[in-house]
């Protein structure tokens, strides 16, 4: 008989590391002839300099545009040849590539990760070709007014701080950076010491390891770069934005500086979240997707319930260092964003003067150890989360969550919420739709 | 539980007495059960006067039954961290959840007095349409929807079932009454048009078990299926332009009428559209508009049949002033695969690559239970992800050819452009951009 592949069991993953210091994270599960590999760096827009803010991103982009060993035309159909679908993506404190493919492609993907991390061509015209692709995925999320509003929130909450600047870059960096910004930077970043290999899948474990040492053995140790980040200084006063543009639907929106993952404070601040807005889990590739269980949740009985909004949601996501937790508003149609605004400031006032009962506490974290089982429903999902928390947090704590969740008390909750949703650590940002001109 | 889907999927089938067709897929990846309720009660099925009635259906179908208020479906729901998702398209309304193994019997107990028992209180359908009423706004600002929409409208005629937006218009929504739920309930939603499907950590003996004891006894007469009405294919390119002042990018769609899912030439459409829009970064339209030309994040095609003829349908996303470039390049693109077919080793790539995708749809219970629907409501038969391969296996260069030829042709296009006036986006503009981004 079988033992049923648990999700996320620590003694199944099986740690090593390289003496060119690449960490490898392996998880057998043989309920399909699949393996995610992904390749994870300690790198992201939070270690970007002024003047050069969306490198990281951009380098991702380049990192798919052929190496010395993949031709830019090979690396199309490398991965399809085994049913495969790959992708990556950057954001504050990390990027990472991945692929999931049959069982069979774990060599290729290996091969592939490995020429990535140390022979990315940066042919000239690619990265000029590239430079008006990245504009055009941040006009795309222009277009977007409640992505709009979530980058000027976002860069108001933060003075010091570099997680103020949006990952995708300001333009006016996206326009003036060279080739030899790009180069220089991943080959500070990009290399086996900045890095965690991850592969789940149908696998053997010895197999993997194998592999990978003949893949990335003979790549150099670099010397990564110290993250040596600003701190940010502590708010004292509310912050506002105002956007007034053309558009049908308004929106509001707010953010406290919120617990970084290791800080005690994150956890109740999690089952906090929950308890306002419904768990989404701690999955940020897969679980913020959908809509979360949220029809008990505070600010939905007070605000979608009374008609005031359209929508309502939470994020809380866990980083390195402080970032924002954000709730955001969509107003219904009619509603004028100050009653909106005035009747949320109400409900999470509500919560901070008088606390939440028990029995919501103790909803948020049974919702919260449920979204934990369904967000790593598969070889893919697991693999990011070993990642994600390996890269960002420190290895280890993606399997503390459960027990760190179920540890909370109500007073904590309570305790966060008067403590980190004062007026004065808040930052407050309005869209407000103006006509379209005819 | 020692069940895996190594070897393919292995589901229990069952119909009930009274018509229901019941799907149990055990796997032991995770201790969580994926419950998906299906019933032919779509877009397609709506009078014409009310479009969006599907729709608004589906978000007031969980807020109350006979013997349980909307409150204590909601604690039912967030009690086990469970996100009930109901969601309609041109021909079903699907209820569907996750839900940790040992709530099973409890979701399974609500959910068929959530699609059996629904009472449609007032006070909820007034709130739900409301937000309907709000997303429709929401979509009137999206360029991106409404290039697709419009492109629908072009394709099929704004009357069409498979024409008209899912969500319907404000004034049809504003004109949906709590009877007209009821009676689309009522004909739509029987033993005879249902199909539940269970994927997860459950025992498909016991589980056939459970729904049959929370099914059989539901008694219901069918209504009557509804063919999909006729339509014009294209004989002439069309085109239709939204000017939408203060946004930063068009949306470009652009699309042909194609056939049904049940037409034998579909597995070479399916290979003659991986090859023009999906392999790899999206085709041959990526690799010209987005890789030789740096002209967009994202350049794609779609291809959607079902019982009627679907939609292939081409998108991009451009600075506007590049709109023109980038329907030059689609046109060119569409014309040369439609004139010469693909390479060798574009249609060797591409069967090599959909045939080894089978077992990734299979990854995720959620998958499962899609991939279980479908070959249900197709009748493809419980075997169909043994069968896929050779499916693809048997396609060969002429059909595809063929099909290509069929439908891809510049001269009758129709095409749906939404966004700034090429002018009206100055260089100045404050930048704001996106905040996590795939590259995909």
């Amino acid at each position: 008989m079988a033992v049923p592949a648990l999700a996320l069991d620590q003694p199944a993953v099986r740690e090593a590391r390289l003496d060119n210091g690449l960490k490898i994270l392996i998880q057998e599960v043989h309920t399909a002839p699949l393996v995610s590999v992904w390749c994870w760096y300690r790198v992201g827009s939070g270690d970007e300099r002024p003047g050069h803010t969306g490198v990281s991103h951009w380098v991702e982009h380049m990192n798919f545009k052929g190496t010395t060993n993949i031709p830019r035309d090979e690396m199309k159909g490398i991965v399809e040849r085994f049913g495969g679908a790959w992708n990556g993506y950057t954001w504050i404190d990390q990027t990472t590539y991945l692929e999931t493919a049959g069982s069979d492609a774990l060599d290729t993907l290996l091969f592939i990760e490995a020429e990535r991390m140390a022979h990315g061509l940066y042919e000239p015209e690619e990265c000029e070709s590239e430079r008006t692709v990245i504009i055009s995925e941040l006009q795309g999320g222009e277009n977007d007014p409640d992505q709009l509003l979530d980058t000027e929130v976002t860069a108001t909450a933060f003075r010091a701080h570099p997680y103020r600047h949006p990952t995708i870059g300001w333009i006016e960096d996206l326009r003036s950076m060279t080739r030899d910004d790009l180069y220089g930077y991943y080959r500070r970043y990009y290399v086996p010491d900045n890095a965690t290999l991850v592969v789940v899948g149908d696998v053997d474990r010895e197999d993997v390891l194998r592999r990978a040492e003949a893949h990335f053995g003979r790549i150099p140790a670099g010397s990564p770069p110290v993250r040596r980040r600003a701190v940010e200084p502590n708010q004292i006063g509310e912050r506002r934005v105002l956007i007034e543009r053309e558009g049908t639907t308004g929106y509001v929106k707010f953010a406290w500086h919120a617990p970084a993952a290791t800080d005690p404070d994150f956890f109740p601040m999690l089952v906090l979240d929950a308890a306002l807005t419904g768990a989404k889990g701690t999955n940020i590739w897969s679980s913020f997707r959908g809509a979360p269980p949220q029809r008990k949740a505070r600010l939905y009985t007070a605000l979608v319930e009374r008609g005031l909004a359209s929508s309502i949601s939470g994020s809380l996501v866990a980083t390195a260092e402080p970032f924002i937790y954000s709730i955001s508003l969509t107003a219904m149609e009619g509603t004028a964003l100050s009653s909106l605004e005035a009747a949320a400031l109400d409900a999470i006032e509500r919560v901070r003067e008088r606390g939440l009962s028990d029995e919501e506490v103790a909803r948020a974290r049974r919702q919260l150890k449920a979204r934990l089982v369904f967000e790593t429903d598969s070889v893919t999902n697991i693999a990011h989360q070993l990642g994600y928390f390996d890269t960002v947090v420190g290895n280890g704590f993606v399997h503390g969550m459960r027990p760190a969740v179920d540890a909370v008390t109500t007073q904590q909750v309570n305790d966060v919420a008067t403590r980190r949703l004062a007026r004065e650590k808040r930052t407050t940002g309005w869209f407000q739709p103006l006509e379209r001109r005819a | 539980m020692t069940t895996t889907v190594t070897r393919g999927l292995s589901p229990a089938r069952q119909v009930l007495a009274n018509g229901a067709i019941v799907l149990v897929q055990e796997t032991a990846f995770s201790p969580a059960v994926t419950i998906s309720a299906s019933f032919r009660a779509g877009s397609l099925y709506e009078p014409d006067d009310l479009t969006g009635l599907a729709w608004l259906l589906a978000r007031v179908i969980d807020r109350g039954t006979a013997t349980r208020s909307a409150d204590s479906i909601a604690e039912a729901l967030d009690d086990r961290g469970v996100a009930l998702k109901v969601s309609t398209n041109r021909h079903a309304l699907t209820a569907s959840c996750t839900c940790l193994a040992e709530d099973f019997p409890e979701m399974l107990a609500l959910l068929s007095d959530i699609v059996r028992e629904p009472v449609f209180p007032q006070d909820q359908l007034e709130k739900r349409r409301a937000e309907t009423v709000s997303l429709i706004r929401q979509d009137q600002d999206n360029p991106a929807v409404r290039a697709s929409e419009a492109l629908q409208s072009l394709l099929y005629g704004p009357a069409h079932p498979y024409g008209r937006p899912a969500k319907g218009h404000i004034e049809t929504i504003e004109h949906v009454t709590r009877e007209d739920l009821v009676t689309f309930h009522a004909r739509r939603f029987a033993p005879g048009s249902f199909t539940l499907v269970v994927v997860g950590d459950v025992s498909a003996a016991r589980a056939m078990d459970q729904v049959t004891a929370a099914f059989d006894s539901w008694k219901a007469a069918s209504a009557s299926d509804r063919a999909v009405p006729p339509i014009a294919a294209a004989t002439s390119r069309r085109e239709t332009r939204i000017a939408m002042t203060g946004k930063s990018q068009t949306d470009v769609a652009y699309g042909f009428t194609t056939i049904t899912r049940l037409d034998p030439r579909f597995y070479a459409y399916w290979m003659m559209n991986n090859i023009l829009g999906q392999f790899g970064l999206g085709g041959r339209l990526a690799e010209n508009i987005r890789e030789r030309q740096g002209m967009a994040y994202y350049a794609f095609s779609a291809f959607d049949p079902s019982l009627g003829p679907g939609p292939l349908v081409i998108r991009a996303g451009v600075d506007p002033r590049n709109v023109d470039r980038a329907v030059a390049a689609i046109d060119a693109e569409v014309g040369a695969l439609g004139r010469e077919g693909p390479t060798d080793r574009e249609l060797a790539e591409t069967r090599q690559f959909l045939i080894g995708s089978v077992p990734r749809m299979l990854e995720t219970n959620q998958g499962i239970a899609t991939f279980l629907h479908t070959a249900e409501f197709f009748g493809l038969g419980l075997d169909f992800d043994r069968r896929l391969p050779s499916l693809l296996h048997a396609v060969t260069m002429d059909e595809v050819r063929a099909a290509a030829a069929d439908v891809l042709d510049p001269e009758r296009a129709s095409l749906a452009i939404a966004g700034p006036p090429a002018s009206a986006r100055s260089e100045s503009e404050t930048p704001f951009g996106a905040a996590r981004s795939d590259a995909g």
